[in-house]
This record gives structure tokens, C-alpha cells and sequence, in this order.
């Protein structure tokens, strides 16, 4: 029996400000960044007012701040920062480092675009860049699975099979800004949920000395790597455990991945983030048409539960896979790469393109979404509908690039 | 039936066009309401045009993109009809609503042949009078609640009170003002 929800209307950023005052952590350093500065002004105020008694330390830089955050959790202390776009690229050499020291530090991501042109709207590269960094990756459609995702992070990656630091995401602007519907969770069942952090190795520890981020020469080096790798493959069946839990206390279930009228879709989308609610609406609309059209909404993109996306879109006829990113490889984006290769490796027949969509905060309207699955429709038939390399609502003199 | 209201707020950066739309889903709220309120910033900086939207529903909000059809147009202010093509995707059933000294007359010109209700308020006489400062969000999302009738009106007074009670706890000088704007604006919206 789930306990009773508490509705509210509150943006991403608030959402997840009140998800770190329920759980108190230990320590916050931090450095504003465009849309994320929210997360550490609500959190110092929270301190200022005495609600929570995390330690907030300012920072001169985003690199500082992931520093400060690897020296506290090494401490022994539960640590959180928060950064989007060029605040992530700037932690780049320390991200490394805090995961191959198998530090659970949760870093609140607000998605934004890497430079240039300058832009401050809703994109994948920030996290996407990072996602061969040995952090755990989820992703959130609403306020709501910002709110519920951090909650059940610490979790997570502390849990000793794990020990990974976690990066929880949502769209900046889209959902960070924007003020919606929310049930959030009484402080007490939050707190016995999320439960104190007590690591079984840490450098204040009195009685046991050791040494955090020393030199590995090669013969230790490559265990190392692969001991960190064993980390994110556990978490699969940590975030299981973790997410069935949570269901129990609010009654929401969470997985790998949403599927949304998948079972018998012929049409499926897959996508990450705050476009999955448009397609959603699509969905409807297209459905009560007849249409057999679905999606598939990744929620952990780090570990890659390649097997379990495959296997849901095993029956498709057409995938369309849809990255908020762009690759610069001269093929797509990392979505579609990845999703492909787990599609390839579990035998689908269904045909198959990436579409980059949303880049700098480029708005997709229900009727975008209406006119991909159309094409997937005809692409299923044979027909060769999609240029190569398609961007969708891209305003280009050349036809066969736009969606 | 269709119970989904869509807004779109045009204005300037540092007018409050963004804090009205959040205000506005915030008392839709308080009523159950199914709520979305807000922004979408072009480059940050005051004076420059900014763009603000509320949905509101009786069923959960799904879509994340931005108003593209609104049952109502609010223009904080009349100079953006110069550059802004405020009636885009404005329904003919809806309404649209501008600030401005002009009349309707001279206002209708502008707006593009829209063939809607057009309603205008002089948002600045308003605050004059009752604020002594120039703050047209307040007269804006009262008059706007009066043209689309998304809220009963003497409901949305009582909410505002204790929404701006609560605002302006350690400013109470300031609440009187605004109660009298929200209201002197339902009046003189036509």
C-alpha cells in the first residue's frame, strides 16, 4: 500500500530542490550555470532557513565544484552538485575520476547545448558527451520523474554492487522552468526510503587508512577498469530492485524504460526526456485513427539495457530512433548508434533510422511527431522516405535532410 | 469535450510576462486544476521579446511544446504589434487582449484582420492608480481572467489574497495596491 501522495505544482528545478530537502545531504558544492542555477539558489535558501543542514560550498568553477565534490564523498560524506552544458564540459577530467573511484556523488543535470552558437535551451549533448564517463545516466520526461529519479538515485549508486556516481537528468527550460502538476511524498517515508549513507570505506574512517586516486601502474590498471565495468552492469538489477521499492512507497513504477502502447505497435518511436510527453498525445490521436503506433522512452541510458530495449521493439515493422544530439560523426547520434547496434545483436528485422530532433531547444509540436510516424509507416513498405541523414523540422534548401 | 485552455503571453523581459503565467496556473491549480505555466526566452536581457504560455485542464498535460493555436492572446505591450505576429494560430472563438492607451479602433489595424473579440485595457493608468508604479502583469492577468472567464472571477480575487498575503508577508504595504489593481482592471478591461 503506497503511501499518500502530496499535490503540488511546482517546476523541474523546485521539484528536485525538494526531493534534496527531503533527503538532506551531507554536501553541496556548486556553481551556477544557465538553466540549473535554480537547484543550488533553492538549496543554499534552504540552508539559510534552517530546513536542511547540508554544507553548501561556492565555488570559482564548475571543474572546482566536481573536485570538491570527489574530496567529500571520498570524506565519507553524501554529496550533490548540480551543472548543465559548459558546466559539465568543464568537469570533463574529474567526471573520470569521481567514478573511477567508485564515488556515489549525484550530479542534478540540467540538459542545455554545448557551445557554439551560444545557446541556453534544451539539448542532449552536455550528458551525452559524458556518457562514456563510468556515471550512471537517468532521464526524466516531467517534473514528476525528476522529483521520483532523485529520490531513488542515492540508492542506487551507493548500493555496494554499484558504488558509481549518478547523473540525473531532465530537460533545461522544457521541464526545468516550466510549472506543472506534481505529487510529492511526505518527508518521513522519503527519508526511512532514501536512509542514511554508510559507506564501508572512506578516508575519515579511523581505523582503516587509505588512499583515494593513486597511480596504477599497467599490470593493476586494467583490473581496475574492469572491476569499475562490473559496477555498471550490476546496477541494472540494483535499479530493478530499487524501482520495485519505490512502487511500493508511491505507487509509481519505473523501469529501464516506458513503453507506451508498445505490445502490438507496428511504429514505434524511441526517444529520451520531455518529447516523450508530445508523443504521447500523437500516439492517442493516431491510435483512435487506427494507427498501431507506440514508444519507447529510455529512463537509464547508463548502464545501456540494450537487451531489454531490443526485445520490446522486437515486433516493430519500423523503429524511428530520436537523438536530442548530434553525433558529428557524419552518421547520427549516439541514441540511434546504440539502439541500432542492440536491435542488430538481438536479430530485429524492423527497419530502422535516427532522426536528430530539438537541437538548441528547436520545439517539436504533436503534428511533428504525427508526420514521422507517417514516414515510418512508408519506410516499413519499402519506401525511401527518410534522406540520409534526417533532421527533423530542419529549414534547409535541401529537402531530403528534413523531417 | 474539450476542457484544455491554452494562453500565450507576448511581452518585454523585466514586464512580468512569465511571473503572470506561472500566477495564473498557480490559482488554476489551487481549483484542481491540471496546470502548465511557462517561458520561452529568446536572448535574456530586458526590453527584449519574450513569449509565456498557460495550459490549463481538467486532464493531465502531457505535450511539451510551446502554444501554437491559443484560445487567448495577451500583448503586455502594444509596441510589440509592430514586430510580433501576435494573432498567429489565434482562435477566432478566443480573444485577444492588449495593453495599450490606443482605442480598439486604432489597436484593430494592427492585429492583422483577426476576427475574434479584441479587448483593451490601459494597464499603466491602472497601475498609476493604485500602485503608483508601472508593474503591468498585475492589471493583465486580472483583465485577462475577466475576457476568458477561465476562472470565476470573485474566486480569482480571493485566490490572488492569499497568493500575494503570502508574497508580500513582510511587505503588506504592497497588498492593497495590488488587490486594488487586480480589481480596478476587471473594470476597466472593455
Amino acid at each position: 500500500m503506497s503511501v499518500q501522495g502530496i499535490p503540488q505544482r511546482m517546476s523541474g528545478n523546485e521539484a528536485v530542490a525538494e526531493a534534496i530537502r527531503q533527503i538532506n545531504p551531507d554536501v553541496m558544492p556548486a556553481f551556477p550555470i544557465t538553466p540549473s542555477t535554480e537547484i543550488p539558489q533553492f538549496v543554499s535558501s534552504m540552508i539559510s532557513n534552517g530546513q536542511i543542514d547540508t554544507e553548501f560550498i561556492p565555488v570559482e568553477s564548475e571543474h572546482s565544484s566536481m573536485s570538491a565534490a570527489i574530496g567529500s564523498e571520498a570524506a565519507g560524506a553524501r554529496t550533490l552538485t548540480a551543472t548543465s552544458s559548459c558546466g559539465l564540459a568543464f568537469m570533463w577530467e574529474v567526471l573520470y575520476v569521481a567514478a573511477s573511484n567508485r564515488l556515489p556523488i549525484m550530479l542534478e543535470l540540467v540538459n542545455r547545448a554545448l557551445s557554439g552558437p551560444i545557446n541556453i535551451n534544451a539539448e542532449h549533448s552536455d550528458s551525452m558527451g559524458a556518457r562514456d564517463s563510468g556515471w550512471l545516466q537517468i532521464y526524466a520526461e516531467n517534473n514528476q520523474e525528476a522529483y521520483d529519479n532523485t529520490l531513488q538515485a542515492y540508492r542506487i549508486a551507493e548500493h555496494p554492487d554499484v558504488k558509481l556516481p549518478i547523473m540525473v537528468c531532465q530537460d533545461g527550460f522544457i521541464t526545468s522552468h516550466a510549472v506543472e502538476n506534481i505529487t510529492l511524498l511526505p518527508d518521513a517515508p522519503v527519508k526511512e526510503f532514501v536512509g542514511e549513507y554508510h559507506p564501508e570505506h572512506y578516508l575519515l574512517k579511523e581505523d582503516e587508512t587509505m588512499a583515494v586516486g593513486p597511480y596504477a601502474v599497467s599490470p593493476y590498471c586494467m583490473e581496475a577498469k574492469r572491476a569499475q565495468a562490473q559496477g555498471m552492469i550490476n546496477a541494472k538489477k540494483v535499479i530493478l530492485e530499487v524501482a520495485e521499492e519505490f512502487e511500493k512507497l508511491s505507487g509509481r513504477k519505473y523501469g529501464f524504460y516506458e513503453g507506451y502502447c508498445l505490445e502490438d505497435a507496428d511504429y514505434a518511436l524511441v526517444a529520451i526526456g520531455s518529447v516523450c510527453g508530445t508523443i504521447k498525445d500523437a500516439i492517442d490521436k493516431l491510435r483512435a485513427e487506427g494507427k498501431k503506433v507506440g514508444l519507447l522512452k529510455i529512463r537509464v541510458f547508463r548502464p545501456f539495457p540494450g537487451e531489454e530495449f531490443a526485445n520490446a521493439l522486437k515486433n516493430c515493422k519500423a523503429v524511428g530512433i530520436l537523438d536530442r544530439s548530434e553525433g558529428y560523426n557524419s552518421v547520427g547520434g549516439p541514441v540511434g548508434a546504440e539502439v541500432t547496434a542492440a536491435m542488430y545483436r538481438a536479430k530485429c528485422q524492423a527497419e530502422t533510422v535516427n532522426i536528430i530532433y530539438g537541437l538548441s531547444g528547436r520545439d517539436v509540436r504533436v503534428s511533428d511527431v504525427e508526420r514521422v510516424y507517417e514516414k515510418l509507416e512508408k519506410l516499413a513498405a519499402g519506401e525511401n522516405v527518410f534522406g540520409p541523414y534526417p533532421y527533423l523540422g530542419l529549414r534547409s534548401a535541401d529537402e531530403s535532410d528534413c523531417v | 469535450m474539450n476542457s484544455l485552455t491554452e494562453i500565450r503571453w507576448h511581452g518585454r523581459g523585466g514586464q512580468g510576462a512569465k511571473t503572470a503565467a506561472l500566477l495564473l496556473a498557480d490559482v488554476a491549480f489551487q481549483l484542481g486544476k491540471h496546470v502548465q505555466g511557462f517561458p520561452e526566452y529568446g536572448p535574456e536581457r530586458m526590453g527584449a521579446p519574450i513569449t509565456a504560455y498557460d495550459r490549463i485542464s481538467d486532464n493531465q498535460i502531457r505535450v511539451h511544446s510551446n502554444i501554437y493555436e491559443p484560445d487567448y492572446v495577451v500583448v503586455v505591450d502594444d509596441t510589440l504589434l509592430e514586430s510580433v505576429d501576435v494573432t498567429a494560430g489565434l482562435k477566432k472563438e478566443g480573444a485577444i487582449l492588449v495593453n495599450t492607451t490606443k482605442s480598439k479602433e486604432e489597436i484593430i489595424p494592427h492585429l492583422k484582420g483577426y476576427e475574434g473579440e479584441v479587448h483593451i485595457i490601459d494597464a499603466r493608468k491602472v497601475c498609476h492608480e493604485t500602485l503608483g508604479k508601472y508593474f503591468p502583469n498585475t492589471p493583465m492577468l486580472a483583465a485577462i481572467v475577466k475576457v476568458s472567464g477561465v476562472i470565476e472571477p470573485e474566486t480569482f480575487i480571493n485566490l490572488m489574497r492569499e497568493s500575494l498575503e503570502h508574497k508580500f508577508a513582510k511587505k503588506p504595504e504592497v497588498l492593497d495596491g495590488n488587490m486594488k489593481a487586480l480589481r480596478l482592471a476587471m473594470e476597466e478591461v472593455h
